[in-house]
């Protein structure tokens, strides 16, 4: 008898598949993340111990020091084909939140939009993990992926929750709300014209809870961040450091945080309301996801 | 206004958090622009208590500092695009629980240029709600809403009369928009489960009795809803495996073959014999395989899983694999899925250009993509009353017809009476998906008409044997091939090498995948789309053409006539173009290996690969 953890790890393999089956060039987006990290676990169902596609993570430069520490291990452990890529010049020029008198949604669009945008391009340079040296080198592919997976989930807020399970975007990136294919019957838009892309979403019907039940059932690894280590808090959703406040929670453990997420204080509050920049605007997630931003 | 709290608040971004553990339930409310459908929703969220706390009244605060009427509605609309001052809830997907389970609302827009997203949000229904407007009555929309309920494979619908209030509530105009809907339905063999007259506005009959309506003693819209019956589980149907892919990831030593995809319909047993239509090849089940799962010797439907099979046969992606009769067991008696390039449909066309005659497009139906072609119309379905009879040439955007298909290759698939999942299908024209529909039954397969006669090629007199004494070997085809995105040419080239490097007569002959013009008609010249998307080599765009396997075949006929042994590597090739290219170079026999599942592990694998060649050449006869 199947229950709903199996349903939904069913669709999102077989999502995983067609993508795979479909696309050439294909990229999966590991922020480091919960969600991306469950992505990464069902790859595996997917593809029996095996991850054939490429993962890209931005690096804003900000993320908080055991998140890359943690990337590079599973990498490693897995067998990962690792790939990063940055926004060097602003880094370089110090133009970012809050010390570059910059707002937080420009710092967002510059190292996470604009660095994602021309990373999935190859416009900008990548660097892969060797698996042999466990070092970084600029990555000889230089073809743009046409087909990008992310572990966007339908929940989080109101824009993702009109998202197909493949999502096309057009040249300059852009999502068009309202002229979005027919998704039918598990058929989904697997043609696209040239420098056009696909968006894939095998999470979409996961929520925030159900992702932390799969992590409990199938004792996922997951970078420690989200626990909290004796101050009393601890981070649920983890961004860059200066955007991202932790929250007030004494739970220790991936049980702790699905009961508390059942039955405890943060049942009725949004798993984003500890980031920062979705406030500025009136939409602003919304705003920068027009844009590109996952 | 006060509202009848039954529950206790639940929703917010986390709402479907408090949902775990009890039955869900996927609702899609339909129907014409305007008849109600967004007030409908939002007021079952504030009468069941759904919304957040505060959520409704800082709607009408809203409202009362912009001067506008409250409505409803307004909780819905989640993006700036829908409404100009956005109020983010998450609406595609709303989610409000009775007594007896939780609802997710799939909000389907009513307006016709919206068609695309209604089907999409109405396909991932297991229920309706289908609303009609007491005053204005049944319209276009309520009838086009209403058939393709039917041909999404929805059957249980409820009808809302809403807006009684608009009509005093009157009985009489609830049963005549009721008689008129019944007898349109009919015609598509239809039958709603319920008729409720409401008033969404004024929460008459939503979650309890109307006294407004002491004369209907029904349902009301809650009750009819929590009526549903969940669909009863497919294992007991015919088996049904549509491939998704062949994987063998050779890294860190591993020599699996693995048949991938996702049980559609029915279930299987380790050791049970299977058939993959349309090729036909036979084999057993070896193993279920699994990651980090525990092992299994059965699996059943909607489960995504992949199996070894007990011979080694080539088969790909598109294939549909179903369980063989075994006769004299008298345990499993499966029904065969059938096989056909020619079909009767029923179509509903959202495309921007018509569906017309003459023109190339895709079907794809569960993991097949095959061309076809319009062949003739039946009769359009239509939600107008004039038209029906009415001959067409095309269909048009918003249309749904009864037509004839025809396939450049034959379709594995069950007419939808018999099974839905393999029974429906989708169209593509150039890079979108222009149409869905379903297959009524298969056709008989038109007389192709003759071609001209071939010219006759004038062969040598020098027989086959005496070359072969001559050259130290007999000539032989080793075809390396695998699905989409597999690198064959390595392998072959490396066996090229071998060959020649010990004495031997060889040559290699490469395909490659991506090179073949696509039946798109988008791209212009020169275009890279194709080599983008994993292309399908035989996926030509006219009958008459030779595919390219086809044409591999006849080149290595030659090379083989002249003694060779010919190395073939192609990509992307499926069994009908392996059947293609056997023909072409008959009498000769064609060895087939699996190319490895990627390039990278291409190149580790290249020697195992070698080595499985030589010694079939050897068992062959072809070297010593």
């Amino acid at each position: 008898m199947q229950d709903h953890l199996d349903q939904l790890e069913n669709q999102s393999v077989f999502i995983l598949r067609e993508a795979y089956a479909n696309f050439k060039n294909l990229a999966m987006l590991w922020s480091i993340g919960k969600d991306s990290t469950v992505l990464l676990w069902l790859a595996r169902k997917a593809f029996f111990g095996h991850v054939p596609i490429t993962l890209v993570h931005i690096d804003t430069s900000y993320k908080i020091p055991e998140m890359i520490r943690y990337r590079d291990q599973l990498a490693m452990d897995w067998h990962l084909t690792m790939v990063y890529g940055q926004n060097k010049d602003v880094l370089d020029r110090g133009e970012t939140f809050p010390n570059g008198k910059i707002t937080r949604l420009q710092c967002c669009k510059a190292l996470k939009t604009d660095a994602l945008r021309n990373t999935l391009s190859g416009e900008w340079p990548r660097f892969r993990l060797n698996l042999q040296t466990g070092k970084y080198e600029i990555d000889k592919n230089k073809d743009p992926y046409t087909g990008v997976i992310v572990g966007a989930r339908a929940d989080e807020e109101g824009s993702r929750s009109k998202e197909r399970y493949f999502s096309p975007r057009d040249k300059n990136n852009e999502w068009d709300v309202g002229d979005q294919p027919p998704e039918l019957w598990n058929q989904f838009k697997t043609d696209f014209a040239p420098g056009t892309h696909l968006r894939i979403h095998p999470l979409l019907d996961w929520t925030e809870l159900n992702i932390w039940e799969y992590i409990q059932r199938e004792n996922i690894p997951i970078t420690d961040l989200y626990f909290d280590k004796g101050t009393g808090k601890r981070y649920r959703s983890l961004g860059c450091y200066p955007c991202t406040t932790p929250v007030e929670s004494t739970s220790k453990n991936v049980a702790e945080i699905v009961a508390e997420l059942k039955t405890g204080k943060f049942a009725n509050i949004a798993e984003r309301s500890g980031r920062a920049q979705d406030k500025e605007d009136g939409g602003g997630l919304e705003t920068l996801r027009r844009d590109g931003y996952m | 206004m006060q509202t009848n709290r039954i529950e206790t608040p639940v929703f917010s971004a986390d709402s479907a958090a408090k949902l775990e553990g009890r039955i869900r339930m996927n609702i899609v409310i339909v129907g014409h622009v305007d008849h109600g459908k967004s007030t409908v929703v939002g007021r079952l969220l504030a009468d069941t208590g759904s919304l957040p706390d505060g959520k409704l009244d800082s709607v009408r605060a809203f409202c009362e500092r912009n001067s506008r009427p409250f409505e409803y509605a307004f909780l819905l609309d989640a993006l700036k695009d829908e409404q100009a001052q956005g109020i983010t809830i998450d609406t595609a997907r709303t989610f409000f629980k009775s007594g007896k389970r939780d609802y997710i609302i799939i909000d389907a827009p009513g307006h016709i240029e919206f068609l695309k997203n209604m089907v999409t949000g109405a396909a991932r229904a297991e229920a309706a709600v289908l609303v009609i407007d007491a005053k204005e009555g049944i319209r276009e929309n309520s009838k086009r809403h209403g058939y393709l309920l039917s041909m999404l494979g929805i059957k249980q619908v409820a009808v809302v009369v809403n807006k009684m209030d608009l009509v005093d509530y009157s009985r009489t105009t609830f049963e005549d928009i009721r008689d008129e809907y019944v007898a349109f339905l009919a015609r598509i063999g239809a039958t709603p489960k319920f008729f409720v007259p409401i008033s969404a506005f004024n929460g008459e009959n939503l979650i309890k009795p109307s006294d407004k309506m002491p004369w209907y003693k029904g349902h009301n819209l809650l009750a009819a809803m929590d009526a549903f019956e969940k669909e009863p589980p497919k294992a007991n149907q015919p088996f049904r495996f549509p491939v998704q892919d062949i994987y063998k990831f050779t890294s860190l030593g591993d020599d699996r073959r693995i048949v991938s995809g996702r049980v559609e319909s029915g279930s299987i047993k380790v050791g049970d014999p299977v058939v993959f239509l349309p090729s036909g090849k036979k084999t057993r089940i070896a193993s279920i395989e699994g990651f980090h799962a525990a092992p299994r010797t059965e699996v059943d439907a909607t489960v995504s899983t992949g199996f070894t099979m007990s011979e080694q046969i080539y088969v790909g992606r598109g294939e549909l694999m179903v369980k063989a009769s075994d006769v004299g067991d008298g345990k499993t008696v499966e029904i065969a899925a059938e096989v056909s390039k020619r079909v009767r449909i029923n179509l509903f066309w959202m495309g921007k250009k018509p569906f017309s005659a003459g023109k190339t497009y895709f079907l794809k139906l569960g993991t097949a993509k095959i061309p076809c072609r319009l062949e003739r119309i039946n009769y359009l379905i239509d939600a107008s009353e004039t038209a029906g009879a009415e001959k067409k040439a095309a269909v048009e955007r918003h249309d749904v017809c009864d037509c004839v298909i025809e396939l450049s290759k034959p379709l594995a698939f069950d007419p939808i009476a018999r099974l839905e999942s393999t029974g429906r299908f989708v169209i593509v024209d150039g890079y979108e998906i222009a149409g869905g529909g379903i297959i009524r039954e298969s056709l008989p397969e038109e007389v192709q008409s003759q071609g001209p006669a071939e010219a006759k090629l004038i062969r040598s007199a020098l027989s086959a044997e005496a070359r072969a004494a001559k050259l130290g070997q007999k000539p032989a085809l080793v075809l390396i091939a695998g699905g989409p995105g597999r690198d064959p040419h390595g392998p072959a080239k490396a066996l090229e090498a071998s060959l020649t490097a010990s004495g031997r007569h060889a040559f290699y002959l490469g395909l490659d995948e991506g090179s073949e013009p696509q039946a798109h008609e988008a791209p212009a010249a020169g275009d890279t789309a194709s080599g983008g998307s994993r292309s399908n080599l035989s996926s030509e765009s006219g009958w008459d053409v030779l595919t390219p396997a086809a044409r591999l075949g006849e080149a290595a006929s030659f090379l083989l006539d002249a003694g060779l042994i010919v190395v073939a590597a192609a990509a992307g090739i499926d069994t009908e173009d392996i059947k293609a290219l056997e023909a072409k170079v008959k009498p000769h026999s064609v060895t087939e290996i699996e190319a490895p599942a990627d390039a990278e592990a291409a190149t580790g694998a290249a020697e195992g690969l070698v080595k499985e060649a030589l010694d079939r050449l050897r068992a062959a006869g072809a070297i010593r």
